[in-house]
């Protein structure tokens, strides 16, 4: 019996390909935000109030993730949007490499943002690195406060918080003050935007904090030279 | 069910090194897990179970070591253990710091058997060694 030391990380393979898709992105200059949430969260709908919010300044795309159906990629084209449909076959998250052959499908050299909505799922999509510049998570009101405490994780790794269905808040027994607080005590850098995304409100300021992390990549990128 | 996932990188990983030295069987395959990760051991080994039958890795123990999470106080530099939603530092109370541990998601090292070493295995008690030192007498 002889024993081999290997020492590396078991996502190796998924994490050079990420470290290759972040570097195409940066070349073209388009950010690229991973979208996490459970199903039914509202991940298309805050897509669509998102592009709605930023399409006049950017050119946008959408990279739809879903275990079968094209039915999200095809919400987002009907808006005159270009989108790619992964469909992971069961898998419940994406992998970097599937990013890399869906980003094969788009000109990205014409494109400014590129939105990535990955499975429904709040566990698996939290260990793997797609070469995105940011990964943010949608809670919903109907899913209860008592999330952060559940899956604790995808709070962690989140830049910023998407509260979705904030118009649903009276209907729900959701204790707002402690949600927040648990969210802060997780991650106290991340902010938490309560948004109605199919109504509108609260997107402007979350489509703000979006256009400023992607004017903030971009001076990083000119500075760089 | 991303262990999956998680599983066929460390078979990746595994199958990987033991086939540049001609292994005939991986025995032990070593990982470890951070906790603030969210890998759960059980469907880690039913997914390991499923995935090596037919391959190098048949029958292989996967041996799995938990790493606790750790962190260092962003304010005062304090290093402290601590659970999954209790991160303020001990001494000063800081909710920024720095994660030290619990994230890792490492595959260690292997165990394998190649012919030199069933060679070596079966020469080592052997009769020739036996003959030599007989002979020396």
């Amino acid at each position: 019996m002889e024993r081999v030391d290997i020492g590396k990380p078991i996502l190796d393979r998924n994490e050079r390909l990420a470290a290759e898709n972040r570097e195409a992105f940066a070349r073209a200059g388009v950010f690229v935000l991973d979208l996490m949430a459970s199903p039914g969260a509202g991940k298309t709908s805050t897509i669509l109030a998102t592009v709605a919010a930023l399409r006049d300044r950017y050119r946008i795309a959408v990279i739809e993730g879903d275990i079968a159906s094209k039915v999200d990629s095809e919400k987002v084209k009907a808006h005159g949007i270009p989108a790619v449909q992964i469909n992971t076959g069961g898998a419940c998250h994406l992998e970097s490499e599937m990013i890399r052959r869906a980003a094969e499908a788009l000109p990205l050299d014409e494109l400014d943002l590129i939105i990535v909505e990955n499975v429904g799922n709040l566990v698996c999509p939290t260990e793997f690195d797609l070469g995105e510049d940011a990964k943010v998570m949608i809670l919903s009101v109907p899913e209860g406060h008592d999330k952060p405490y559940k899956y604790p994780n995808i709070f962690q790794i989140s830049e910023a918080v998407v509260l979705n269905k904030y118009d649903t808040m009276g209907v729900f027994d959701f204790d707002e003050e402690e949600f927040r607080s648990v969210v802060r005590s997780l991650n106290p850098a991340a902010p938490v935007f309560a948004i109605s995304a199919t109504k509108g409100d609260g997107v402007e300021a979350w489509a703000e904090w979006l256009a400023d992390r992607i004017e903030s990549a971009r001076s990083r990128a000119a500075a760089q030279g | 069910m991303h262990e999956m996932g998680i599983t066929r990188g460390i078979l990746e990983a595994a199958f990987e090194a033991a086939e540049e030295r001609g292994a005939t069987r991986i025995a032990e395959i070593r990982i470890r897990v951070g906790e603030l990760t969210e890998i759960v051991e059980f469907a880690l080994q039913f997914a390991f179970e499923s995935l090596t039958p037919g391959t190098l890795a048949e029958g292989a123990k996967l041996a799995v070591e938990h790493v606790g999470a750790r962190s260092r106080c962003g304010r005062c530099g304090t290093e402290f253990d601590h659970g999954r939603f209790d991160a303020l530092c001990p001494e000063c109370g800081n909710p920024f710091n720095e994660p030290v541990a619990g994230r890792e998601l490492l595959i260690t090292s292997i165990d394998i058997e190649t012919p030199e070493g069933l060679a070596d295995a079966l020469e080592d008690p052997g009769p020739a060694a036996g003959a030599v030192a007989a002979g020396e007498e």
